[in-house]
């Protein structure tokens, strides 16, 4: 296997990872206004409490990964998106401030007012975020040097398919909606237990909606997505795979096994991903004006020696990295209980 | 306003209100980890008391530190995009390391920090402690070791990379140690440790100080003051040390940057030392300025009589760093450091004499010196990015005084974004910023004013003491006695 090849692939590994962890954190937060009372509220943000901040490490990993491993890709797509980028980052420093400031004043009003900037922030974020993958998807103005020369709109509302990346926004905050939910079930009990597994219906038939609707729109007007599953036909197999995915959810909540219903998600989110991964090959960032322009895993990558380096690094650390965090869930594992020291 | 004025001035604003935070976070968890330790060994209450206390205080910083950082990370793709493609094959490696090694440490660990009290035993809090601070010490080293690069690169090589029909030069890396141990990154590192835990220590000796003054807290007061200052008065001096030989390091590698330091506009022989002074460009000379004749030779090359290089030697192409921001921030820096020393010095000795508590404006001071500390730490880094000024990569000077390499400061931002959009960023980032700054200093000045919960050595469960807890909470708190408390065993 080339290098160029692998770093594409532990990229995915890196964005995959993040979807499934802040994909619930997110989800979490677009579901806390449901939550009624201060205790609920309280419940609902401790159950990610303790471990969202070790979740959003992963994008900042993918993010210098990404620097590392493709410069000219970091380079093109965090000057390109400027402003997505700044709204980005309002959206996670938001977030942040929401979660760690919420409890330490008793006010209503306050914690009220943090309580939104929580779910509107989290909302932000998972909007942002698949619009900039439907973007991708698309294709972006990129000249000859692999410079985007566009700006906002072009990026949210391409020429070649204006709607396409809002509804992947979309999709992205359902998923991660009904992602959260499934996690929120696993993390109370009682009569707000009860309640969640209502919340899930209600964001699984949404999400259903969108995924529908998002891939009969890829496949009718984003060409190079469907022309990768020629060359890869073995791809079809994660298609197949998301849907059974998808539709074990239901099956597994009706059975109560809330569990299987979490890992369902997570996998949907991952074959989400690498459905994603399958429809760039081998580019980073297509060019929506001239396919000669646009930034491949080769031609956008750093030295040979650099991503042996990186290769050794992430073979050194991520092993640690898996069993610890695994070790950390674990200590937190069950349903949510409130301390002193919770949020 | 052009852009590239604009993206230094959001790097510099951005990166100067987050590194208010890391220094801190490095310094408390030094301090949290020592009061685990003795928690763990001796099971006394008062080390449960102000392990707790201090760690309240730990998570708020470390939030903010964390939402300020990924700004960082973000900012060199977004602002600084040709410095990015010029770099990306030696840089990025280190930012990635200090990802994977280094983030996912101290932000997994910190769940069973911050919220493992009441789940894990003494031991497993320990060590998660312990790998929070090995995180964040980690983290200080690879970014250290990266900007490091920037001012004495080394173990790479030029290369033209093609993008599509396009080439251009860039670094690669071509020997991975040789860029980490490149000439300045020990004697950085070190500094900027040495800067951290000082400021942990000023830091803990501010509260202290202030509970000793109003006669609250008085045991973990004076115990907390105590151990500070011993940690504050080492590496006060230690500091000095450290700074000597980085200075030697600037006069051997960066030698513009030290005559900016110094504010040798021309050169002379015997080069003095100001202690102070201002640098006026339009005389060519430093104005009021106090200086030691002699000294700045002594101190680099060991001979008062030596020639220290000035601005004048330049090549009138290479450009030249700003002399007055960098001459006062080194300067203050240098002062800040001196009076620290004098400052530990005395009220250790005093300490030793058993009259350092009834000394109420030395409390005073040290209630206020930490404001000192934060400023020294900050000015260190202004001197020595502006010192780096006009480059972003320094180039390398061959003996023959031929430049190669290096890539301009004014060169390295992004080509398509606007001075628009980096104004409305800046405006963005300034009214989030305040605002975390007041909500920052408003929850710390609540925790202070609580001050230590005697939690005691109950261990695990509440029942029956929640009453008494939130009465004797409710003394000088806003929090209610009825809402939100954990339900008693047997509620729901």
């Amino acid at each position: 296997m080339d290098l160029n090849i692998l770093w594409f692939l532990l990229l995915g590994v890196l964005l995959g990872g993040y979807a499934v962890l802040d994909g619930f954190d997110f989800g979490v937060g677009i579901l806390s206004p449901l939550a009624r009372t201060d205790r609920e509220r309280r419940i609902v943000i401790n159950s990610i409490g303790p471990i969202w901040d070790g979740n959003e490490v992963w994008l900042v990993t993918f993010g210098g990964a990404m620097f590392a491993a493709f410069p000219e890709v970091y380079a093109t797509v965090f000057s390109g998106y400027y402003v997505a980028f700044m709204l980005v980052l309002l959206a996670l420093i938001l977030r942040a401030v929401s979660l760690e400031f919420r409890s330490k004043r008793s006010t209503p009003a306050w914690r009220t007012m943090w309580d939104w900037g929580f779910f509107a922030s989290s909302a932000l974020a998972a909007v942002l975020f698949g619009v900039a993958v439907g973007s991708l998807l698309v294709g972006i103005p990129v000249d000859d040097r692999g410079i985007f020369a566009g700006g906002f709109f072009d990026i949210v509302f391409p020429s070649a398919q204006p709607f396409f990346p809002v509804l992947v926004g979309l999709l992205t905050a359902a998923l991660f909606t009904l992602h959260g939910a499934i996690y929120l079930t696993l993390k109370t009990e009682g009569e707000l237990q009860e309640r969640v597994k209502r919340w899930i219906w209600h964001s699984f038939g949404t999400f259903l909606v969108l995924y529908i609707l998002t891939t009969i729109f890829a496949l009718a007007t984003v060409p190079q997505a469907l022309e990768n599953f020629r060359h890869f036909p073995w791809a079809w197999a994660i298609v197949v795979l998301s849907v059974l995915a998808i539709g074990n959810i239901p099956r597994a909540i009706f059975n109560g096994q809330g569990g299987q219903a979490f890992l369902s998600s997570a996998l949907v989110i991952l074959c989400l991903v690498s459905l994603l991964g399958i429809a760039l090959f081998p580019n980073l960032v297509t060019s929506s004006v001239a396919s000669g322009n646009s930034l491949t895993i080769y031609n956008a990558a750093s030295s040979p020696k650099t991503l042996t380096i990186m290769a050794i690094i992430a073979a050194l650390g991520m092993p640690f990295v898996l069993a610890y965090t695994g070790v950390i869930y674990w200590t937190f594992r069950g349903k949510v209980e409130l301390h002193d020291h919770s949020y | 306003m052009d852009v590239v004025f604009l993206s230094r001035l959001q790097f510099a604003l951005t990166i100067m209100f987050h590194y208010i935070f890391p220094p801190l976070t490095i310094g408390l968890s030094l301090v949290i980890v020592y009061l685990l330790a003795l928690r763990l060994k001796t099971g006394a209450a008062i080390y449960d008391t102000a392990a707790r206390f201090w760690t309240k205080i730990f998570g708020i910083n470390f939030a903010v530190g964390v939402a300020t950082g990924i700004v960082m990370e973000f900012q060199f793709g977004t602002n600084w995009a040709v410095y990015s493609r010029y770099v990306g094959d030696v840089f990025g490696s280190a930012l990635a390391a200090e990802g994977i090694f280094a983030f996912f440490l101290e932000s997994g660990f910190l769940a069973v920090l911050l919220f493992g009290w009441d789940r894990v035993g003494a031991r497993f809090h320990l060590f998660a402690a312990t790998m929070v601070s090995l995180g964040s010490i980690f983290s200080s080293v690879w970014i250290t070791v990266a900007n490091s690069w920037q001012q004495t690169p080394a173990g790479f090589v030029l290369r033209e990379h093609t993008v599509n029909q396009r080439t251009f030069w860039r670094a690669e890396i071509t020997d991975f140690w040789a860029m980490v141990f490149n000439p300045s990154s020990v004697h950085r590192l070190v500094h900027v440790w040495f800067g951290a835990f000082i400021l942990g220590a000023f830091f803990v000796m501010s509260i202290a100080a202030w509970y000793l003054l109003h006669g609250r807290h008085q045991e973990f007061a004076r115990r907390s003051f105590g151990g500070a200052l011993a940690l504050a008065t080492i590496f006060s001096l230690a500091q000095l040390a450290s700074g000597h030989l980085q200075a030697g390091n600037v006069a051997e590698h960066q030698p513009a940057k030290l005559a900016a330091f110094e504010g040798l506009y021309a050169t002379e022989a015997g080069t003095g030392m100001y202690l102070w002074g201002w640098p006026s460009d339009e005389a060519g000379k430093v104005l009021f300025g106090l200086q030691v004749p002699g000294m700045l030779a002594l101190l680099v090359d060991g001979d008062p009589a030596a020639t220290v290089p000035g601005l004048d030697r330049l090549e009138a192409d290479w450009g030249r760093p700003p002399v007055w921001t960098s001459f006062q921030s080194y300067h203050w820096m240098v002062l800040i450091g001196g009076l620290f020393i004098v400052a530990t010095l005395y009220a250790s000795f005093l300490r030793w004499r058993g009259t350092l508590f009834d000394k109420r404006w030395l409390l005073w001071f040290f209630v206020f010196a930490v404001l000192l500390a934060f400023a020294a730490n900050q000015l260190g880094w202004v001197a020595a990015e502006v010192g780096r000024q006009p480059w972003i990569v320094y180039p390398t000077v061959a003996a023959d005084g031929t430049v190669t390499g290096g890539l301009r400061t004014a060169d390295a931002v992004s080509e398509v974004v606007t001075s628009g959009q980096v104004l409305g960023s800046i405006v963005m980032f300034g009214f989030i910023y305040l605002l975390l700054f007041v909500l920052w200093l408003t929850v710390l000045n609540h925790k202070i004013q609580s001050g230590p919960e005697d939690h005691a050595a109950e261990a695990g469960g509440t029942a029956g003491r929640e009453l008494l807890d939130a009465a004797s909470r409710r003394l000088g708190h806003e929090d209610s006695m009825t809402e939100n408390r954990a339900p008693a065993p047997g509620r729901a």
